[in-house]
């Protein structure tokens, strides 16, 4: 128990120090730009062809799960949409992002701090915490929603192709799904899901790299605890935000 | 001039440094020597900030560094530049961006200004048509080099080197050794230099202290080393089998 509070005030000290005044704002600018390339443009990718055949999973078991006569067809698009707009596009992507986006931060952060280029900042009188990890955060924070939106219209097309290719739903049918009793807050649902994911995955990343003490295992072993901690904690808000968000 | 008084410093309640009091001169080349582990390292990063100390004084000048809070060390900071032992260089920057990093950073210039104080450091640190090339791509030399380019940016004040030599070969070793000089005459700087290299320690030793097992054992220039009777100092010194045999031709 004292080890956990330990390092959650670590971590709060840490957004503390992120979270001051930027040395120069230009300098800045410049590293969330090379941040979106990085952490954010880079995703895209893998979000969508994760989305598609995610979509495509979900019409076909959608539609072998519901053969009843009694159940009309057009519930299939309506169970594609809504799966990809409540939980795959916000969830199910954190946790792909939380691979690939919280590896990359623990490892580069944790880098710089083993090969004393975190010192360097320092002694150079930069606020290195600030410098290295608020434009991450900008970054993610900002285009996640991007890739959610990118993920859920991927997602619902990947449906659409492997529902009507597999001859279980009709085009027509799936799109009058896909409108039927379309709740729009559900978007607004799962941005805000997407946005507290986003500071999720890049804080604790963060912070698992920028403490790093020792080697290159020491890098891996922060890799892989930003990636385990951050999925954690990922399906614990989704629980909580759920709850009241929709309750 | 930088000034430490009684300084402690201890990692998990295992004391480090003891009771370290010294003066490091400007214009000088002050080295710390001393066998891995006898807490150089520490002493160096303790005095530019980079570790907290349990006790004692470090002055700059007639600042005290170590009472100061983040923004008011910022001031000084700015006046220090720091070669690591593994040169810290920005991997995602190349050598050009490196050393312009401090310049964008804190340098009120215009970007032909600063190109023109880029090129100028590269050059006085003889890296020549490799302004585009990254970290990865330089050798070990070129690295401490570029590194050095980086820590005079901004004309600084105080130069800190730690190990400046370390897994250089001879030649290039003492090159840079030649370069750290030069530069600390040229801008009259307080250089400090943590070293092991007893060829750095002949070469450009003006200032000695050594240090074992956290305790400041002696202090002096190059000329006192060889006749010290420090006998920790005289096991450091006459380490290696070639220094044994000339002491024992001397004697």
């Amino acid at each position: 128990m004292i080890g956990f509070l330990t390092q959650f005030g670590r971590y709060v000290l840490l957004l503390k120090k992120v979270f001051s005044k930027p040395e120069k704002r230009v300098v800045y600018y410049k590293q969330t730009m090379r941040e979106f390339v990085n952490l954010g443009l880079t995703s895209i990718g893998i979000i969508a062809i994760i989305s598609f055949f995610m979509g495509a999973v979900i019409t076909l078991q959608t539609a072998y799960n519901t053969e009843n006569p009694i159940y009309p067809k057009y519930l299939i698009g309506l169970g594609c949409r809504d799966s990809m707009i409540l939980e795959f596009s916000s969830t199910i992507a954190a946790l792909i992002l939380a691979g690939k986006v919280g590896s990359n931060i623990a490892a580069e952060i944790g880098t710089m701090r083993v090969t004393e280029q975190i010192d360097a900042l320092e002694i150079m009188g930069i606020n290195s915490a600030s410098y290295l990890i608020l434009p991450k955060l900008i970054a993610t924070l900002l285009f996640n929603p991007i890739l959610t939106l990118i993920a859920i219209i991927v997602g619902i097309f990947g449906g659409g192709i492997a529902g009507t290719l597999a001859g279980v739903i009709t085009t027509e049918n799936f799109i009058y799904g896909i409108q039927y009793a379309f709740i729009p807050y559900y978007i607004t649902y799962s941005l805000i899901k997407t946005v507290v994911f986003a500071f999720i995955i890049t804080s604790v990343s963060a912070f698992q790299g920028y403490y790093v003490e020792g080697g290159s295992l020491e890098v891996g072993r922060a890799s892989t605890k930003a990636v385990v901690f951050s999925s954690v904690l990922i399906l614990l808000f989704n629980v909580i935000l759920t709850q009241l968000l929709l309750s | 001039m930088i000034r430490v008084q009684h300084l402690c410093k201890s990692f998990n309640g295992k004391a480090v440094l003891s009771d370290i009091s010294v003066t490091f001169e400007t214009g000088k080349t002050n080295l710390i020597i001393g066998r891995s582990g006898s807490g150089k390292t520490v002493l160096l990063k303790s005095i530019v900030g980079l570790h907290e100390v349990e006790s004692g004084e470090i002055w700059f000048e007639d600042t005290l560094f170590n009472k100061l809070d983040f923004k008011d060390k910022k001031k000084i900071r700015s006046e220090m530049g720091m070669l690591f032992q593994g040169s810290a260089l920005f991997d995602s920057l190349t050598v050009e961006q490196n050393v312009r990093f401090p310049l964008d950073m804190f340098a009120d210039k215009n970007n032909d200004e600063k190109e023109e104080r880029v090129n100028f450091c590269l050059k006085r640190v003889n890296i020549i048509n490799a302004n585009k090339l990254y970290p990865a791509e330089l050798s070990g030399g070129m690295k401490k080099r570029v590194a050095i380019a980086r820590a005079i940016a901004l004309n600084p004040k105080y130069l800190f080197c730690d190990e400046p030599n370390s897994g250089l070969d001879p030649i290039t070793a003492i090159l840079i050794d030649e370069l750290i000089k030069e530069l600390t005459e040229e801008y009259s700087m307080t250089t400090i230099i943590n070293t092991h290299d007893m060829n750095s320690v002949m070469e450009i030793g003006e200032k000695i202290i050594f240090i074992s097992d956290g305790v400041k054992n002696w202090e002096g220039n190059k000329d006192e080393i060889l006749t010290s009777d420090c006998e920790s100092l005289n096991d450091f010194v006459f380490a290696n089998a070639l220094a044994k045999k000339l002491r024992s031709t001397a004697n």
